[in-house]
């Protein structure tokens, strides 16, 4: 399949190389190497290839959702996949030559001029895997800039950041990780005081939180700067269109899963790892930077820089042996972005706002469900079930709704409590089926 | 040259969004932006028309052949770019229970069973979300497979290897330890018996390595490590010179990653999303990362508790879109075609290498895999391979990789893969033989290349000593 | 400033300029030229032990970080802050303004294991 030649131009270029069969150039690798059989299943031509995969694909059911926990729901605008798709795009390579390269350079340089202006920070790079190993990053930066080798992290962080750290950095290059306890869904800002008197490198805050709740980031920032840590910010891209951004509350690195902004859920992947810093940070960010210079006749350009950091020249020494980005999913986050504009963006996260607290509101009035946490959220928020969550989101899928995340899963004491996600994409109609599928539990 | 798209921004609107109340209905006031981001403002059309632009200024696979050495650019099918973004693909949630999400699983499931097959290697997770990423996996499993072993603190990796081995051994906490290759290009046994040892912890090379040549003592190799009680990792970057041929098992390899935007067809996007998996042998399967599919019969689901596993290397379980690409390549298989893919990648690059060897002769002046590496002709000291680099783009051709691997001198890697046609390897040597002469007659025209791009020679000194890396 | 015949030198083309128990240190001029345009100087900080042989600094071009070796033991009293603003300074005069760090030797000894000016270039 997807030859190049035909069988007689092969059969010039055996000529030309001097040989018979192409078995002689493989005359290096052991003889009793290439006796493997490969016991694969029949070949299928592109016809058959797409039945197949359709008939895949119409094994999953997609359910009306009402999970975010990490990967969001929100509508994509036809222009992103219309642009992103181009194979000018699609099938280039990573832009290490620049001449070859301006459109995607232009498009890295804008995905890092909007991430900045969105989350007010100084620098972004080309992005990263995910947000989970953004913050990994962000965390191993810290440890490097403070010479310190422990660090503060919100209970409220998701679980899957924390097992992503925990993965990075035990038995590795030995990072300890504190949690900072919650009190009543937000942070205990005692506790945090309390851990601070230990010199640490960072605290990792999550603002909205997992359980949805929005923390006093002002506050908390000044109390990690008084005790001379730095402060890491993990937030939602969507809801900066209406929140305090983390370069307001002073954040030295923000970090940030990207999907939200244009990218489909696709069962978790791929993801965008948004990651921000201050300016002075810069030499201590891993990944990708484009940046702005000149051609010989003087005309603007593009190109990669500052890459003395990364590993193809650090190699050992490299902060990360990253070495690719998200550019497609940056690309449509940028895309998106400049789609909505700042306009849009104001609009689409003031409509998940509203439909989250209309949700929050309808099911508060159903009997035995109940609001767990009385604080401010953006668009998820954690209920009190009357029967375990787990068979809360079991029943409802029979119904076609995904019901949310089941923190049954984190803490046995919350087995009863539901997380909840409702976006922009949710109309009055699927709140009320979802409200009348819930009272009938 | 396009302008920025800030500075198109006149203030349109494109994408609305209808009928949201104000958040301080919702909201105390402190919580909320006070500024407004400085994000532009356009119509739909002048913002398609901006993008649709931005990438005509790209060469890319479509458009170009594209022989950069080590990054397998080959075809990439369109009907996997329609069968991937089938709705019921993009649109699960990857909090769906097991139930709804069958099909989904069923290709992770069965996509796993066929790299089995291919590789020998017996389990796989397909969570890392690249290539580097799989050997940070991998070099974690080692890592977990050592723990109680406290001395072997060593990663071996010989000068040919990519950058991201040692900078992944030194990720995982590892010493990395170089060792340097023979005249003919390969790993230097007795080089390599002197620092094999008790402390070793693994031993990464990729095969075929860098410099597009096998390392005809792999099995040689892989006895020693395995009697020094270390590991042998194989980085499966160059797989398509094996693929169908030799299951890497074969050859003692105890894990190694895969890049499924390489070998697997799925593309590059400039830059990623691309996916890596891990493969192990039997032994170190518990130490995989969490959420592998597993089927009993009837069902498939995601295994997410096991103690011993090395946990999540990112959040969720990969990256699903690629994965159904690579999936989708794999069927288009059988037994006896999957090995005409490496055959072919081979022939093509020995037929360029003979066709050059008046011009620019390769390193290693002998048959290669599935890509060369050439050189600068010695008696032409003026000619670099950066200047042949940026004159194939004026000739309408991508440049090869250049000044990789670090023991080539003016290195120029050229990889062809099996897609391309006779027809443009041709016109790719006669543009080499152009550029040979030109070089002869008057360096200068390539010292100033390219001249037909948009852009000419880039001041990278000016972007390094003073960052612009925003708007 | 730091007159090239007064100073003495690695083999890894750092250079010493001593004076009583202090030394200025920078890079040779064929290095400087080797690395071509420097973009960034990683320097060591004030009151860090630097060992003789041992990498302290990063120095940076577009495509290349080369470590920078101590040609001495001792402690770092000063770095050259300029760098930081404008690391060209040590293309322009690697033995001028772009000294990179001032130590308090540590032991005097290790100057002998040095090379003159002379026998630097020999081995160029």
């Amino acid at each position: 399949m997807f030859n190049g030649s035909s069988k007689e131009n092969q059969g010039q270029m055996l000529g030309e190389i001097g040989i018979t069969s192409v078995e002689e150039l493989f005359k290096d690798i052991p003889s009793s190497l290439k006796t493997a059989k490969f016991n694969l299943p029949n070949a299928l031509d592109e016809q058959s290839l797409t039945k197949h995969i359709k008939e895949l694909a119409s094994k999953n059911k997609p359910l009306l959702n009402f999970a975010g926990a990490g990967i969001y729901e929100h509508f994509i605008p036809a222009v992103v996949n219309a642009i992103s798709s181009r194979g000018e795009f699609l099938t280039a390579y990573t832009p290490y030559q620049a001449q070859a390269s301006q459109g995607t350079l232009q498009a890295i340089y804008e995905y890092q001029s909007s991430i900045c202006a969105l989350m007010d920070m100084e620098v972004s790079n080309a992005s990263h895997y995910d947000g989970a190993t953004a913050l990994a990053e962000a965390v191993y930066s810290a440890c490097q800039i403070k010479g310190l080798s422990n660090v503060l992290i919100s209970a409220g962080l998701n679980p899957q950041y924390k097992q992503v750290l925990k993965t990075y950095f035990k038995g590795t290059r030995e990072i300890k990780f504190t949690e900072v306890s919650l009190n009543n869904g937000t942070l205990d800002l005692e506790d945090l005081k309390t851990k601070l008197q230990t010199p640490r490198a960072a605290f990792v805050l999550a603002t909205p939180n997992f359980f949805g709740c929005l923390e006093e980031a002002s506050k908390i920032s000044q109390i990690v700067h008084n005790a001379n840590a730095l402060l890491i910010s993990v937030v939602n891209p969507i809801s900066l269109g209406i929140l305090e951004t983390p370069g307001f509350y002073d954040s030295d690195f923000a970090v940030a899963e990207g999907q939200c902004l244009g990218n489909a859920m696709s069962f978790g992947g791929p993801g965008l790892g948004i990651f921000t810093c201050k300016k002075q940070y810069v030499r201590y960010m891993p990944g990708r930077l484009c940046g702005i210079t000149k051609d010989d006749k003087g005309n603007r350009c593009f190109v990669l820089t500052l890459q003395a950091r990364e590993q193809h020249i650090r190699r050992e020494r490299a902060a990360s042996n990253i070495c690719s980005n998200q550019a497609l999913c940056a690309l449509n986050a940028l895309i998106y972005l400049s789609l909505l504009g700042p306009k849009g963006v104001k609009e689409v996260a003031s409509l998940n706002l509203e439909k989250a607290h209309n949700l929050a509101k309808e099911i508060s009035k159903i009997d035995g469900f109940s609001i767990k946490y009385q604080k401010p959220f953006f668009n998820e928020f954690v209920i009190n079930c009357p029967i375990p969550a787990k068979q809360v989101i079991s029943k409802l899928a029979k119904k076609g709704i995904l019901a949310g995340y089941d923190l049954g899963q984190v803490d046995k004491d919350l087995k009863n409590c539901l997380l909840i996600c409702v976006t922009e994409t949710k109309t009055e109609a699927d709140i009320e089926k979802f409200v009348s599928c819930l009272r009938g539990i | 040259m396009e302008k920025l798209i800030i500075e198109k921004s006149n203030g349109a609107r494109a994408v609305v969004f209808n009928g949201a109340k104000t958040p301080e209905t919702f909201l105390d006031k402190k919580y909320l932006r006070k500024n407004s981001p400085k994000l532009p403002e356009l119509s739909e059309l002048d913002i398609v028309r901006h993008f649709t632009n931005l990438s005509r200024l790209n060469f890319c696979l479509d458009t170009h052949f594209y022989p950069l050495g080590s990054c397998t650019m080959k075809y990439n099918p369109k009907s996997y770019d329609v069968l991937c973004s089938l709705e019921n693909f993009t649109s699960i949630h990857p909090l769906t229970p097991a139930d709804y999400t069958q099909g989904t699983l069923e290709i992770i499931y069965n996509f796993e069973k066929l790299l089995k097959e291919i590789t020998g290697l017996n389990a796989w997770t397909l969570q890392p979300a690249a290539g580097a990423h799989g050997e940070f996996t991998g070099a974690l499993i080692a890592r977990a497979y050592h723990a109680k072993d406290k001395n072997r603190t060593e990663i071996i990796v010989p000068d040919t290897a990519h950058g991201t081995n040692p900078a992944t051994a030194a990720m995982c906490g590892f010493k990395v330890v170089n060792i340097k290759s023979n005249a003919r290009g390969r790993v230097d046994l007795e080089e390599l018996k002197k620092v094999l040892g008790p402390k070793t912890a693994m031993v990464m090379l990729t095969l075929p390595n860098t410099a597009g040549l096998f390392e005809y003592d792999i099995l040689e190799i892989s006895k020693l490590v395995h009697a020094a009680g270390a590991l042998l990792y194989m980085d499966g970057a160059n797989l398509n010179a094996l693929i169908g041929l030799v299951k890497p098992a074969d050859m003692g390899v105890d894990i190694m990653h895969i890049n499924l935007h390489k070998t697997f067809a799925a593309p590059h996007g400039g830059g990623g999303p691309g996916a890596g998996g891990v493969g192990v042998r039997e032994e170190l399967k518990d130490l995989l990362p969490l959420g592998r599919v597993s089927f009993d019969g009837k069902k498939y689901s995601l295994e997410i508790k096991n103690k011993k596993s090395i946990g999540q290397v990112k959040s969720f379980w990969g990256n699903v879109a690629i994965i159904i690409r690579a999936y989708a390549y794999l069927r288009q298989f059988d037994g006896k075609t999957l090995g005409e893919i490496a055959k072919n990648a081979v022939l093509n690059a020995n037929y360029i290498r003979v066709k050059l060897k008046d011009y620019f002769p390769a390193f290693f002046d002998e048959v290669c895999m599935h890509e060369c590496v050439f050189t600068t002709p010695k008696d032409m000291p003026s000619l670099k391979a950066l200047y042949v680099a940026k004159r194939l783009l004026d000739l309408g051709f991508h440049a090869p990789t250049i000044y990789f691997p670090l023991i080539v001198p003016q290195a120029l890697m050229v990889e062809p893969t099996e897609t391309e046609s006779k027809q443009t390897l041709d016109a790719f040597t006669r543009a080499m033989k152009q550029i040979f002469e030109e070089a002869k007659k008057d360096i200068s025209i390539l010292e100033h290349a390219p001249h037909k791009t948009e852009i000419g020679v880039i001041d990278e000194v000016l972007a390094a000593r003073e960052p612009n890396l925003k708007w | 400033m730091y007159n090239q015949e007064k100073c003495k030198f690695s083999k890894t083309h750092e250079w010493a300029f001593v004076e009583g128990d202090t030394a200025v240190c920078g890079i040779s001029d064929h290095a400087q030229h080797e690395i071509s345009d420097i973009v960034f100087v990683e320097l060591p900080k004030v009151g860090a032990k630097v060992e003789a042989g041992k990498s302290c600094a990063v120095i940076e071009s577009v495509k290349s970080a080369a470590d920078f070796y101590a040609p001495l033991s001792g402690e770092v009293i000063q770095v050259n802050e300029n760098l930081n603003g404008n690391p060209a300074l040590i293309n322009q005069a690697p033995h001028g303004d772009g000294w990179i760090f001032k130590i308090k030797i540590s032991n005097a000894k290790e100057e002998e294991n040095l090379l003159s000016f002379d026998a630097y270039k020999a081995t160029l």
